[in-house]
């Protein structure tokens, strides 16, 4: 049994002021690090603070003893997708500022601003109106059981009721990797073409 | 239960905020793609809450397959977005409004 599933088995003052201490710092992290991916200029700067959000959300999942998706989340979010997006920053180098010359759209940032304010707030009226209980069981398992780790209640549901879109994931990921070569692939060159890189040359002599 | 669930509902209800300003503000094509996974993030976190609230675990597994599906869409984002740059260098969305080669 995980501490966190113990100290949730055996609620004390102890424990409840550490959920609170553990919920403040994961949202501290989340909201510096989500303000740092929208604010800072240099892409590289946007995704290292990306990998702080994630992390903020692990500690989430933590102190909502949802052990198995907390190391989930920093293997595949921080430890796979950012290095991705790293990566690309890098081969591409677009590791430079933002161009900040002539705006396309004149007043683009306080509109963006003014929606994004409207989508949080359609989010929490729709958090208010909504029936989201109706008191009916679950058709899953139970999230919480004594003695149970996290990881086998998930394992069980996902090999079991969840089996068919499990091994529908796993073609999307092929599919995926194909698409990924087939996009990233340098065209054919026919006969005789020569690259951008070839005429310059050639027209330089 | 020590942290009641509306306090996390509302941490991902910002979070999702956050996410969609940055998607609307950022011109750069990469910035826009972190902030669509801070969203998708918020919705994680929405997820797992009412899975504790509810004790029922299946919003931990749906959680399971919006990873593999974001992973999914990384790959293949980023892939055209190096087709993109390979064509043209430009680092904006602005760049590619016109469909054309």
């Amino acid at each position: 049994m995980s501490p966190a599933l113990l100290a949730a088995a055996t609620p004390t003052v102890h424990g409840h002021a550490a959920g609170w201490i553990v919920f403040l710092i994961g949202a501290g992290l989340i909201l510096a690090g989500a303000l740092g991916v929208i604010m800072l200029r240099n892409p590289v700067h946007c995704a290292l603070f990306l990998v702080i959000t994630l992390f903020g959300v692990a500690l989430e999942f933590i102190n909502e003893l949802a052990d198995f998706l907390a190391v989930v989340q920093i293997i595949v979010y921080a430890g796979a997708i950012v290095i991705l997006f790293l990566f690309v920053i890098m081969f591409l180098g677009v590791d430079k500022k933002e161009t900040v010359g002539k705006e396309p759209f004149r007043g683009q940032k306080p509109v963006a601003i003014a929606l994004g304010l409207v989508s949080f707030i359609l989010v929490m009226v729709l958090s208010q109106v909504g029936n989201w209980t109706t008191g009916a069981h679950g058709t899953s398992g139970p999230a919480r059981h004594h003695g149970v780790e996290n990881v086998q209640l998930l394992g069980q549901e996902i090999y079991t009721r969840y089996l068919l879109p499990f091994e529908m994931t796993s073609a999307l990921l092929v599919i995926a990797i194909v698409a990924a070569v087939v996009l990233a692939r340098r065209p054919h060159r026919s006969a005789g073409e020569m690259t951008k890189a070839e005429q310059e040359e050639v027209t330089s002599r | 239960m020590s942290v009641p669930s509306a306090w996390y509902l509302v941490l991902a209800a910002v979070l999702f905020g956050l996410g969609s300003t940055g998607l609307l503000l950022r011109r750069n094509v990469l910035v826009m793609f972190m902030c669509i996974e801070l969203m998708l993030n918020a919705v994680n976190l929405t997820f797992v809450t009412f899975s504790r609230t509810l004790n029922d675990i299946g919003g931990q597994a749906a959680v399971f397959f919006v990873l593999v599906v974001a992973a999914a869409e990384v790959v293949v984002g980023l892939g055209i977005i190096v087709a993109i740059f390979r064509r043209r260098s430009g680092a904006t969305a602005d760049d590619v409004h016109i469909l054309k080669g």
